[in-house]
């Protein structure tokens, strides 16, 4: 209030310093000069709170992404250990058969511990033994498997081989474990550090592209988790949601656009559509929780019912864009058409819709991306369980990446901070290449009447 | 047969009937379709849609049953020692399904279960079977009479719109069809609450520790189930929110729609859509991993004792996500003040922030209490962000460096891992959603009648 009343007293001094309102405004007077200052003061002031308030609001957006690239961009990145394995023949095929059977019921783990014993012979204690084993994954025994039914030559020689390590270690050898803190303070002992030192003297240490990140599916090890298995069920609840939500949302927003009657049927339906887009997310899970799971008895964790609750959700989004984009077709079209003939379907069909296509489309493609990055409702759905195989179908369980996100977000173990936002960091880049389509569809088609 | 092969053959079939429809309609004409009252294709679209929606229709209404009906008769045949006791039917049912779907081998369960689970997966294999048959039995009986019924005559468009007709109200319907079942479920399973706990106590009570034993040999305390902790969390931290996201909000769209050129405008408003559309989990993940240690150490410099999951950390990020929602709606409400008040407030020598406080702001008031209202029921009912970051324990105070729990908190927790529809800890999950439902939806209503009501009306 006080510039209004700082506006009065300009125009109070305005009219004493004239004296009549006949003879002009001294502008120039002290006091006058002084008021708008005081005036002009107050709009740079609150231009300044104005251009703070985005700034801070982009302040924000970018701690938010540094602080995740900052910490997810290393889980592309793996530790590898560099071992002499011998690939003894009496541990791998004792018979000499060749048989993949055989070779695949080996156990590749004691070469792997071996190699592990060689390299560090003065380690005997059956503890420190258990550490050392620690330096290398559970999974590296796969992947001599793997290597050895590729090529069974190797059986009985000796090869320096990379192996990927445990994820302690590859937390040392990222830096986010540190040898500066007290021993006691860190998941590693001063040995196990010796260690490292020693590998990475030799040159045995290396990181190399981490492609299990992107090909496996979860793990309780870090460094075997990957989001491959998030990602096809991401992939199979929202194929499943489009299915349902699409076809609904456009014909509905049709029949609320061009044929339905202003009755009270037409009322219910717009208020409810306004109402379920504003119905809180986790709303839906609880729905989908006793409709389908209670009562349709669904399997549980399914990305089938994953999709059902979603394109509940999604419906309303869908509707009023396609809603608007049909509003935006000129009436001229529709009436070109039933001039010539045309049924009212057919108007809608050969023209109106094609013309409101790519609004459709764009409508439907934000929809979806808010359905990916979805995650209270499937919680409620039973998604959250611990699956390690990638589902072969929208019947299996499966898990979809916000949801592999939030469980990965609660491991105890330092690696999994780092997966965690590189699984973020998936995530966005695909929300951002299905928003730059909605953005270019809208661009490219965009039509002025 | 998997469904998707079902589903296969029937769209096959439909294709082929399209075809059948269509040729013969195309040979009744004689090679004049001026002959025809329709198209040659409405005839197609007209035995297709009768070949495929009632086959569809029936796999809907069968899959809606089958699961219940089977269930009911295998519970018929078990004996009355477990179906007397609901923990061990809902027990035995489950070994029951896991023996039906091969994986029972190792249970160590009563013989009758055993059969019972034997019999399951013959009733399933035997429902599968008879599905199939008798959908493409429909199917081909659909296409056959209505493949019969093409004449030159037959009105097949009217037809064929008809029926689009109905589907396009079907589908409307949905929407009400939606609230109805959000409305019944949540309500079935809170009356269910409500039979155990008194609503008076729920509504009012000041303690809440819903950890009551689910199993009857486990050890657990007497639950006590008062909501008022969780309501005091949730306006708390609603409240954080609320001191970020509206001043932000506000003035980012102010200074976004007056101030700034339309290069800035070209560049900062998509940004501020960003923050709108990263999800939730993400800023989940932000609030627990940066912003709560960040205070925390922060608050220990100061002297503070910041918990760890404190009110605060949560708040904040969920403002953050706020702004542009808050932004955006007073960004319409203000660029829809008329440009005739603008200039008039410009004519009598206002500055242009004297315009935006004394004219444009009360002209659009009534848009920015509707939009801060709408900001309100959105961080209300918003989860992930407070399950990560939010405590578990149900503090009841109003200090935003402490832990509290929200609703939706609860709801997460108590719905996550075992559930037992027959436990006051289970129920209550759906006693605090439906008040979550009615609480958002109130305010949803209510923002909407405050715009209408008092918005200025200007043409």
């Amino acid at each position: 209030m006080t510039d209004m009343a700082s506006l009065m007293e300009d125009r109070a001094a305005a009219k004493v310093i004239s004296g009549n309102l006949h003879t002009p405004v001294d502008w120039d007077s002290p006091k006058i000069a002084r008021n708008i200052k005081k005036r002009y003061a107050a709009e740079r002031r609150f231009k300044i709170y104005g251009l703070s308030a985005i700034a801070i609001a982009l302040m924000a957006l970018l701690v938010l992404g540094y602080s995740i690239v900052s910490k997810g961009y290393s889980a592309f990145f793996q530790t590898y250990v560099q071992l002499e394995i011998h690939f003894d023949p009496a541990e791998i095929d004792p018979d000499g058969t060749g048989d993949p059977a055989v070779i695949g019921r080996a156990n590749f783990d004691s070469l792997v511990k071996e190699a592990l014993r060689n390299r560090f012979p003065d380690v005997t204690d059956r503890r420190e033994r258990r550490d050392l084993y620690d330096i290398v994954s559970g999974g590296a025994s796969y992947d001599l498997r793997e290597r050895v039914l590729d090529n069974p030559s190797l059986i009985g020689q000796t090869r320096k081989i990379w192996l990927i390590s445990g994820d302690d270690f590859d937390m040392l050898n990222k830096g986010y474990i540190s040898a500066d803190t007290d021993e006691g303070d860190r998941r590693l002992n001063d040995q196990e550090i010796g260690w490292y030192n020693a590998l990475t003297s030799d040159g045995a240490v290396e990181k190399q592209f981490h492609t299990r990140f992107f090909t496996n599916g979860d793990s309780r090890e870090p460094e075997l988790a990957g989001i491959w298995g998030a990602a096809v069920g991401s992939f199979y609840t929202l194929v499943v949601t489009l299915l349902l939500s699409f076809p609904i949302g456009v014909l509905a927003a049709i029949y609320l656009e061009e044929f339905a009657p202003k009755n009270r049927f037409t009322t219910i339906v717009e208020v409810n559509i306004n109402n379920l887009a504003a119905v809180p997310s986790i709303v839906f899970g609880l729905l989908g929780l006793e409709v389908y799971l209670n009562v349709m008895h669904l399997p549980r964790s399914a990305p089938v019912v994953g999709g059902l609750t979603l394109a509940l959700m999604t419906l309303p989004t869908i509707i009023i864009a396609s809603r608007a984009a049909i509003k935006a077709v000129p009436p001229s079209i529709r009436q070109a058409a039933l001039g010539l003939g045309a049924s009212p379907v057919q108007t809608v069909t050969h023209h109106v819709l094609p013309l409101a296509m790519p609004g459709i489309l764009t409508g439907t493609i934000i929809g979806m991306a808010q359905a990916l990055g979805e995650t209270a409702p499937l919680l409620m759905i039973g998604m959250v369980a611990f699956i390690v195989d990638v589902p072969g179908g929208a019947l299996d369980p499966a898990t979809v990446l916000p949801v592999q996100i939030y469980l990965w977000a609660d491991s105890p173990e330092r690696a999994f901070v780092e997966k965690t936002s590189a699984a973020i960091m998936v995530l966005l880049g695909f929300l951002i290449l299905m928003n730059g389509f909605a953005v270019y569809l809208r661009k490219k088609f965009e039509r002025k009447w | 047969m998997s469904l998707t092969f079902l589903l296969l053959a029937v769209a096959a079939l439909c294709a082929l009937s399209f075809y059948f429809g269509r040729q013969r309609a195309v040979a009744l004409s004689g090679g004049r379709y001026s002959n025809l009252h329709s198209l040659p294709a409405h005839y197609g679209t007209y035995t297709a849609m009768w070949c495929g929606i009632p086959a569809l229709l029936l796999l809907l209404v069968w899959y809606m049953f089958q699961g219940s009906i089977i269930e009911a008769m295998i519970v018929s045949d078990l004996p009355a020692e477990i179906t007397g006791d609901s923990g061990r039917l809902s027990l035995a049912l489950n070994s029951i399904s896991l023996i039906a779907a091969g994986n029972g081998e190792h249970l160590s369960v009563d013989p009758e279960v055993v059969e019972a689970g034997q019999r399951l997966a013959n009733l399933q294999t035997i429902a599968n079977a008879a599905l199939v048959v008798v959908m493409l039995s429909t199917a081909m009986i659909g296409l056959a009479l209505s493949y019969r019924k093409i004449a030159k005559e037959m009105r097949a468009r009217n037809n064929v719109e008809r029926i689009a007709r109905y589907a396009m109200i079907a589908c409307s319907g949905i929407a009400i069809l939606s609230t109805v079942g959000i409305v019944f479920s949540l309500l079935f399973e809170a009356l269910h609450f409500f039979s155990k706990i008194n609503p008076i106590e729920f509504l009012f009570g000041l303690e809440w520790s819903p950890q009551t034993a689910i199993r009857a040999d486990q050890v657990a305390s007497e639950g006590a189930f008062g909501a008022i902790p969780l309501f005091v969390g949730t306006l708390l931290i609603t409240l954080i929110a609320m001191f970020v996201a509206v001043p932000v909000g506000l003035f980012s769209a102010i200074y976004m729609g007056e101030y700034a050129s339309s290069k800035f405008r070209a560049f900062a408003k998509p940004a501020l859509e960003i923050l709108a559309g990263v999800p939730t989990v993400v800023y989940g993940f932000f609030a627990a991993l940066t912003v709560a240690p960040f205070l925390r150490d922060n608050g220990a410099v100061l002297g503070l004792d910041v918990s760890s999951e404190s009110a605060l950390a949560a708040g904040l990020v969920m403002g953050v996500m706020i702004i542009p929602f808050v932004s955006s709606l007073s960004d319409d409400v203000m660029s829809q003040v008329p440009k005739s008040l603008r200039d008039g407030s410009y004519g009598l020598g206002a500055t242009k922030s004297e315009t935006i406080r004394h004219v444009i702001l009360p002209a659009a008031l009534p848009g920015v209490v509707g939009a801060v209202l709408l900001a309100v029921s959105r961080a209300i009912g918003e989860t992930m962000i407070v399950v990560m970051a939010a405590g578990l324990a149900a503090n009841m105070t109003v200090n935003p460096l402490q832990a509290v729990t929200t609703v939706t908190v609860q709801i997460v927790t108590l719905l996550v891992g075992d559930q037992e529809f027959d436990s006051a800890k289970t129920l209550s999950a759906f006693a605090l959603g439906l008040v979550l439902f009615l609480v958002t939806l109130g305010l949803n209503v209510f923002a909407l009648k405050v715009v209408q009501k008092y918005r200025e009306k200007y043409d």
